[in-house]
């Protein structure tokens, strides 16, 4: 019987294993040092916070794995020996493999900063890492959260949730715009002050200062400002976390470099997830994707081909979502946050300061390219058929009742939208007639 | 991980406690609660009208007070912070304090009233039901009874507790007009009107005046006296009478077609009602294990199986004793219901068939069930021993497990523990009934958003009826299930905008197969199909 072995229990591996479960007999072994059972890492910051606990992270019961035979190994890999079809385990053991799969996700990034392994110090992204919240935070004043990103906004939302004082530093001159055009990066702006944040712009790190026990006791920023605090928060974005492969003899550039069909260099071996690197990005996406949704995609296509029917990753349209604070965000399929030459914006925001939405079409087919949604639900079916279609922007601004996905009773913005469209896009109304 | 979150620190701002204008609210609404007290044990005020105004203004204003200051200051949106840290809920302290004196509450209510001080024989109240007297009189004429007393309270926490949903969930207009909703069928429907309507009736015998408590849930609506009084009490028992059909056999099948069962259970049920208000702070601690989703079918199914025949042997028995009142015979009722319900699971067996889920086949089997014990009734019955249990027996333990133990004080007692919808999950037989429905025969469902799902579980953990939301959403499955009731938290709980609560065209909507959601272009290949 093969045996199929994956290193990481997160959603790739995971999804993985469920698929090919479904269809083949084969013996599967997922090995993870994290945590006993699969949890969904974005909800992590809900535990802190008390909305949920951490079992209610797990979307299977513990004995799911068992009654569907997949062999879970709560221990790390240390290295790889392709040729002899085996794995060295931290406590010395050894597992043959006749197909291997890596899934091991990513890491914090950590750029050198003096201070940066100082107890206090941590990344958001792993189990332990919320153990060491929770030890920490009871005894926290104040914590500093480095990186304008996701996860940065996550974790000091999570902090805010126990009282404890943020400053949360940004590189940028306005949150998260390299990802995010002006007009919504503004928004998240005043969002995050309204919720008692201390953010600092063009701001950087230089250096994390430690007490006599080895503790974070302050940071000291480019501008020369020591800020006192107990917790600093490291979340300048995520990196591959593959580094036990260094010697294996794996092709590695920034992660495991793969095919369409998820095949590393070497036969039999696979990777999937967020350590998985494309030789080259499919369509606009990045070589690399920490994206939840790709990494169940590439579990699922891998698993076809795994169980005899090949399949390459093809994901499809652009799309993704999340959560600032109280405001929430969807985008489907393009809108660069400095627009391309080809692409014009239109970019429209509530009164409140809460809601806006902005949409990307081409300057001259005026064909729809994407569209940014914050506060508003949108429709996945939607947009996903409009992107297929190659419709217009015209279409869907005269459709955008059918891609409202909010609950129902929830005032409707699309008249104002429609009438702001038109008065700045004037070409409109020739269209709809 | 532990449990509890203790605060070490003397530094630390965490759990730095309660705002002036909190403690206000707390302390009022505690005086107010201890008048109640008092008058429990007899204190005799002089001026109860005003006592009593100032009890129940006190409770309300302290949980206004309290609702403002906590959700007020904050911006709209989610505010769950802490909810697995504090002990009121989280099963802690507070929480088993508070489980234990209402279901206590609750025993008393239901069995010993007189030490609640309801004057038996005719002897005048005394304690809290006499100090609810004047209230009563003006309303319907009449001193307080221990009813009276329950339904003031119970419409209180629904509009005190509501008014504080609504602020928490201000941002979400859906749980805005739903709140609203509940809050009026309780204070209109079942406690102003038939308060008011036995005012004007005085001389007609009881029958229950709440329109819109509807059978089986209101598990006497066919006992020989509701029945008697109905069918004595001139124009209004008539229209009680058939109105009480017609919602059973008309209005509630068309509304369950339109909108699911939420017409019912989250916007107009009084159970529901205190469920979503009072037992918000608790709905997170609803069992979600396949576990305990076993434990509901069966319990659901056999209290349906049993409010059914009970109904159908009180009705026969009646129609035994009373063949004047009645224009039918008792066989020709028992093979009319035999009928009924076999044409009903025929129809439903043969076109539905590929829908039914699990809970749907134990609502199919308990009507099979059903359909064998009345002919069964009608074979080894005399007039009153039915199947060799005397009827009004039957009638009586339905009335003792079901009506009082399982709705009171497990069902509202153990809130704090169980979650807020033990009752509607484990033991309402119309909760069943309207799930069948749900399931095989209307618009309602819950989309789910394509591949927006990050599988972490919010809905879940905060749906009240213990379904597992997430199991559905991160497959890419709409939910259809028989239990949901339609409250629209998971929607709103869920930080990606994955739910959508919606009644659209039927076909379609059971979308059981598994979607590669996104990779390839299957996608489009099963939206194509679906339409």
């Amino acid at each position: 019987m093969e045996n199929i072995v994956i290193i990481g229990n997160g959603i790739s591996g995971t999804t993985l294993a469920r698929h090919i479960r479904k269809k083949s007999n084969s013996k599967i072994i997922i090995i993870s040092s994290e945590a006993e059972f699969f949890f969904s890492r974005t909800a992590l910051m809900y535990v802190f916070m008390g909305h949920m606990k951490f079992e209610h992270t797990q979307p299977y019961e513990n004995d799911f794995w068992k009654k569907n035979n997949i062999e879970l190994i709560h221990k790390s890999v240390t290295e790889v020996f392709p040729k002899e079809r085996a794995l060295l385990l931290s406590d010395n053991s050894t597992i043959r493999f006749d197909k291997l799969v890596i899934a091991t996700g990513s890491k914090p990034n950590k750029f050198d900063w003096p201070g940066q392994d100082l107890n206090g110090v941590t990344g958001l992204y792993s189990k332990q890492d919320l153990d060491h919240l929770e030890k920490w935070a009871p005894t926290t004043e104040r914590a500093v959260i480095i990186g304008g990103g996701l996860i940065g906004i996550e974790l000091a939302e999570m902090l805010r949730s126990r009282n404890i004082e943020v400053t949360f530093l940004v590189r940028e001159n306005s949150f998260w715009n390299g990802i995010l055009p002006e007009g919504e990066s503004q928004m998240i702006n005043r969002h995050i002050l309204e919720h008692h944040i201390d953010l600092r712009l063009n701001t950087n790190l230089t250096a994390i200062l430690s007490d006599e026990n080895g503790n974070a006791k302050a940071i000291v920023t480019d501008k020369n400002e020591t800020i006192a605090c107990q917790i600093v928060g490291l979340t300048a974005g995520v990196s591959p976390n593959i580094d036990f492969l260094k010697n294996s003899g794996i092709e590695l550039g920034r992660g495991v470099k793969v095919n369409r069909f998820l095949e590393t260099n070497i036969k039999d071996i696979f990777a999937i997830g967020d350590c998985a690197e494309q030789h080259e990005g499919i369509g606009l996406r990045r070589p690399i994707e920490a994206v939840w949704y790709t990494g169940r995609m590439m579990g699922e296509a891998l698993a076809q081909t795994l169980t005899g029917n090949p399949t390459q990753y093809n994901p499809g349209h652009w799309f993704n979502s999340a959560k600032f604070l109280d405001i929430e965000y969807q985008t489907y399929g393009w809108v660069w946050a400095k627009p391309k030459d080809y692409e014009a914006q239109f970019y429209w925001e509530h009164q409140s300061g809460k809601k806006a939405i902005r949409i990307s079409f081409h300057k001259e087919t005026r064909v729809f390219l994407g569209i940014n949604t914050f506060g508003i639900r949108m429709r996945h079916e939607f947009f996903d058929k409009i992107l297929t279609d190659n419709q217009t922007v015209d279409y869907v601004i005269h459709h955008l009742a059918q891609a409202n996905f909010d609950p129902e009773f929830f005032t409707a913005h699309e008249k104002e939208i429609q009438e702001q469209f038109i008065t700045q896009f004037a070409g409109f109304q020739k269209i709809r007639s | 991980m532990s449990k509890s979150i203790k605060n070490i620190s003397i530094a630390s701002h965490q759990n730095n406690g309660l705002s002036s204008v909190q403690k206000l609210g707390l302390a009022l609404g505690f005086i107010g609660l201890f008048i109640l007290l008092l008058a429990l044990f007899n204190v005799a005020f002089p001026n109860k009208t005003l006592w009593l105004s100032i009890s129940i203004v006190a409770i309300l204003g302290g949980i206004v007070f309290y609702a403002n200051a906590t959700y007020l200051n904050r911006p709209e949106g989610i505010s769950n912070n802490g909810l697995f840290h504090q002990s009121l809920t989280n099963r802690g302290t507070i929480a088993w304090v508070i489980g234990i004196v209402l279901t206590l509450f609750y025993v008393v209510l239901y069995w010993f009233p007189k030490y609640l001080g309801l004057g038996e024989d005719g002897a005048t109240n005394s304690g809290i039901i006499a100090f609810f007297d004047p209230l009563s009189l003006l309303l319907n004429g009449k001193p307080a009874s221990q009813w009276f007393v329950y339904g003031t309270l119970y419409t209180m926490a629904i509009l005190g507790l509501g008014y504080k949903f609504i602020l928490k969930y201000r941002h979400n207009k859906y749980q805005l007009v739903r709140t609203i909703s509940v809050m009026f069928f309780q204070l209109g429907f079942a406690f102003l009107i038939p308060e008011i309507l036995e005012k004007l009736n005085p001389d007609k015998a009881y029958f229950a005046k709440d329109l819109k408590n509807m059978w089986p849930l209101n598990y006497y609506f066919f006992n020989e006296w509701h029945l008697k009084n109905m069918l004595e009490g001139g124009n209004l028992g008539m229209f009680m009478l058939v109105f009480g059909i017609a919602m059973i056999f008309i209005i509630s099948p068309i509304l369950t077609y339109f909108y699911g069962k939420r017409w019912y259970c989250s916007w107009v049920c009084g159970c529901g009602g205190l469920a979503e208000t009072a037992g918000d702070s608790f709905r997170h601690l609803s069992n979600s294990t396949q576990k305990v989703w076993k434990l509901e079918r069966w319990m659901i199914h056999s209290v349906l199986v049993f409010s059914f025949v009970m109904t159908i042997a009180v009705l026969f028995t009646f129609l035994s004793n009373n063949p004047e009142m009645s224009f039918i015979t008792k066989d020709q009722f028992i093979y009319g219901i035999v009928a009924f319900l076999i044409v009903f699971t025929g129809v439903l067996y043969v076109f539905k068939r590929n829908d039914l889920d699990a809970d749907a086949k134990f609502t199919m089997l308990s009507l099979v069930s059903i359909i064998v014990i009345s002919i069964l009734i009608n074979f080894f019955s005399g007039n009153q021993n039915i199947l060799f249990i005397d009827s009004n027996s039957l009638r009586e333990w339905y009335g003792f497990a079901i009506g009082a133990a399982f709705s009171g004080f497990i069902g509202v007692g153990f809130y704090p523990l169980l979650g807020n919808r033990v009752w509607c999950r484990f033991g309402c037989p119309m909760a069943a009934i309207l799930g069948l429905q749900q399931r095989l025969f209307s618009k309602f469902r819950i989309t789910t958003n394509g591949g927006q799902c990050i599988s972490c579980g919010n809905c879940t953990t905060h749906c009240e009826m213990g379904i597992d939301v997430r199991s559905y959403a991160q497959k890419g499955e709409n939910i259809v299930r028989s239990s949901c009731v339609g409250c629209g938290i998971c929607s709103a709980v869920c930080p990606r905008g994955v739910l959508k609560l919606e009644n659209d065209t039927p076909a379609g909507r059971i979308n059981s197969n598994e979607i590669l959601l996104g990779n390839d272009v299957n996608l489009m290949e099963l939206l194509n199909n679906k339409k």
